[in-house]
């Protein structure tokens, strides 16, 4: 029997406010433990919170950068439950009235258009870290308490471990793109669990599902989704039933393992926050939003395709990385030649990006420098050979400029038509028989009388002007 | 309100009851429920649900950061602590 997928996502996603959500301490990740507390991130008796109005402006820019209704009229509720990560012993969140609804994300997987359902976005606190293994026990370290998410959620509108992938990807790229949030998932700034089901192909009603936690890196996501789907495919193949659960994914295993089942399920007995006012917004506060929003990435995917012609794929992968697509801009602006400019992108500077830890952001590659070396390559100067020698030099960071470089390096190409002419004479003069090969229309002799006359110039004449000297130089023959 | 749901609120809770006290809790909760029932005999039909009990909306804060508290001052506060955090006993789920 053949099987589809059945996934649906809950984000969480760490915004990027200087200060938490309800209290005036730093949000920042890293910092000694439990300094940046207060009596409201502690969840001391009497403390008050205070809406930060970043965390607000942020959430609605999400909302409007996944195509979300903005919710005039959104409020706080506690979620109850115990567990040492969390010292009120409830969630400040959002539960009946979210602060957006309804959106969707388009996606491109795999040349097939693809439309996922997003259900809603709502505000609240995230808890604090327990660090285990220390002290004999565990250390509860509170500086993340109260450090602003948005959970977004989305409809089961994803089929595939791939599908999620892509998904995830843009939402990462969308969030960094309007600086809501810097979505690292290995720092735990997006954080995902998933639902899974499947059911026979052709099947109206969805399987039973189950919901995967502790899932941390995007490839673990698709690991831990293809692994559940198996898993389920072997139960129903096997005559076996699925039962509703919550299971942990272990990474290092491979493997998913029961965390709870339906019957021990949380009852999280949502009531309203006595302590937060509602939070009402204008249509005028809306439509500010709107216009403050910065060019989203599938927007400008296009505007590059369409005014500056470049491949699909390419526009796609340079606007996939906020801080990439801004280099790119300065660069076009520096130089007018952006099919060039995303060549060497997409080829050596993502290539050698990948050594770096953080991708390209680490390689701090300098849109002046970069442009002066393919102004360079452009006017025959430097070879492609010579410009990939300044680009890893530009990359060793000793502030060089790129006319330094090339001089050091030698890499000057000889672009000037009468020293040219004069190898090339030689090289001509010195053989004959080539030469009236080439007349008589031999034209895979061209490829030895090219490769006589680099030599003899060690390399640094321009190839072109070769070629361009020596077919003239035949007719004068 | 019956033996079990007092049980389910005691687990939520995480209160432990002893048999008798759980016959004289279910009792007492089930006159608290009847009394506070009283309230469903106002017709509320058309009258949007408070969501608030203060007129108040939007009270917003900037993002400025403040001073925290050193740590020193709270954690000594907790039943266990060492110098940099809350020694809690091992959570196992
Ligand atoms: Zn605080």
């Amino acid at each position: 029997m053949e099987f589809e997928t059945v996934i649906g996502l809950e984000v969480h996603c760490e915004l990027a406010t200087r200060t938490k959500i309800f209290c005036s301490c730093l949000n920042e990740f890293g910092g000694e433990p439990n300094t940046h507390c207060c009596p409201v991130c502690l969840g001391m008796p009497g403390a008050l919170p205070v809406m930060n109005r970043a965390a607000v402006e942020m959430a609605v820019k999400a909302g409007l950068a996944l195509n979300c209704q903005i919710a005039k009229f959104s409020k706080f509720d506690r979620k109850n439950y115990f567990y040492p990560d969390l010292p009120k012993s409830y969630q400040t969140s959002q539960y009946e009235y979210p602060i957006c609804l309804k959106g969707h994300v388009d996606l491109d997987v795999n040349g097939e258009p693809r439309r996922i359902g997003i259900t809603r976005i709502h505000l609240e606190e995230d808890a604090g870290k327990l660090v285990h293994g220390e002290y004999g026990g565990t250390m509860l370290d509170l500086n993340r308490g109260g450090v602003p998410l948005i959970e977004i959620v989305t409809e089961p509108d994803l089929r595939s471990a791939e599908e999620a992938r892509v998904f995830l990807e843009k939402l990462k790229a969308d969030l960094s793109y309007i600086e809501v949030s810097d979505c690292k998932m290995e720092q735990g700034s997006l954080r995902c669990d998933v639902n899974v089901s499947v059911r026979p192909v052709g099947q109206k009603e969805f399987g039973t599902r189950c919901e995967l936690k502790n899932i941390n890196s995007f490839k673990a996501v698709v690991r831990a989704i293809e692994y559940e789907r198996d898993r389920q495919i072997d139960l129903i193949e096997d005559g076996e039933e699925i039962k509703q659960e919550t299971r942990r994914w272990d990474d290092v295993k491979g493997v998913s393992l029961v965390m709870r089942s339906k019957e021990d399920a949380m009852d999280y007995r949502y009531f309203p926050c006595p302590d937060l006012v509602p939070i009402v917004l204008s249509d005028e506060d809306i439509e500010r939003a709107k216009r403050e929003m910065p060019e989203l990435p599938d927007v400008k995917k296009a505007r590059y395709v369409r005014e500056l012609a470049l491949p699909e794929y390419d526009a796609g992968v340079i606007t996939g990385d906020k801080s990439l697509a801004a280099f790119f801009d300065r660069c076009v602006a520096l130089f007018p030649n952006a099919k060039m400019i995303s060549n060497w992108i997409m080829g050596d500077v993502l290539k050698k990006a990948k050594e770096y830890e953080n991708g390209f952001d680490d390689m701090k590659l300098d849109a002046g420098a970069f442009t002066d070396m393919l102004k360079a390559l452009d006017a025959g100067k430097i070879s492609a050979g010579g410009a990939k020698t300044v680009l890893d030099e530009l990359l060793t960071g000793t502030g060089k400029s790129v006319g330094q470089i090339i001089e050091e390096k030698k890499l000057a190409q000889i672009s000037d038509t009468g020293a040219i002419l004069k190898i090339v004479t030689e090289v001509l003069d010195a053989n004959p028989q080539s030469v009236a090969e080439l007349k008589a229309g031999k034209d895979k002799v061209m490829a030895f009388l090219m490769g006589q006359v680099m030599r003899a110039s060690k390399g640094k004449a321009n190839p072109q002007t070769v070629n361009e000297l020596i077919r003239a130089e035949i007719k004068n023959r | 309100m019956d033996i079990k749901e007092v049980e389910a609120t005691a687990r939520l809770a995480k209160i432990e009851l002893n048999e008798k006290d759980k016959e004289r809790i279910a009792d007492d909760l089930q006159r608290m429920i009847d009394y506070v029932k009283q309230l469903q005999q106002i017709d509320t039909d058309g009258v949007e649900p408070t969501s608030h009990v203060v007129a108040l909306q939007n009270v917003l804060r900037e993002d400025v950061p403040a001073e925290s508290l050193p740590r020193e001052s709270f954690l000594p506060q907790a039943p266990d602590a060492s110098d940099e955090g809350f020694v809690i006993p091992s959570v196992i789920e």
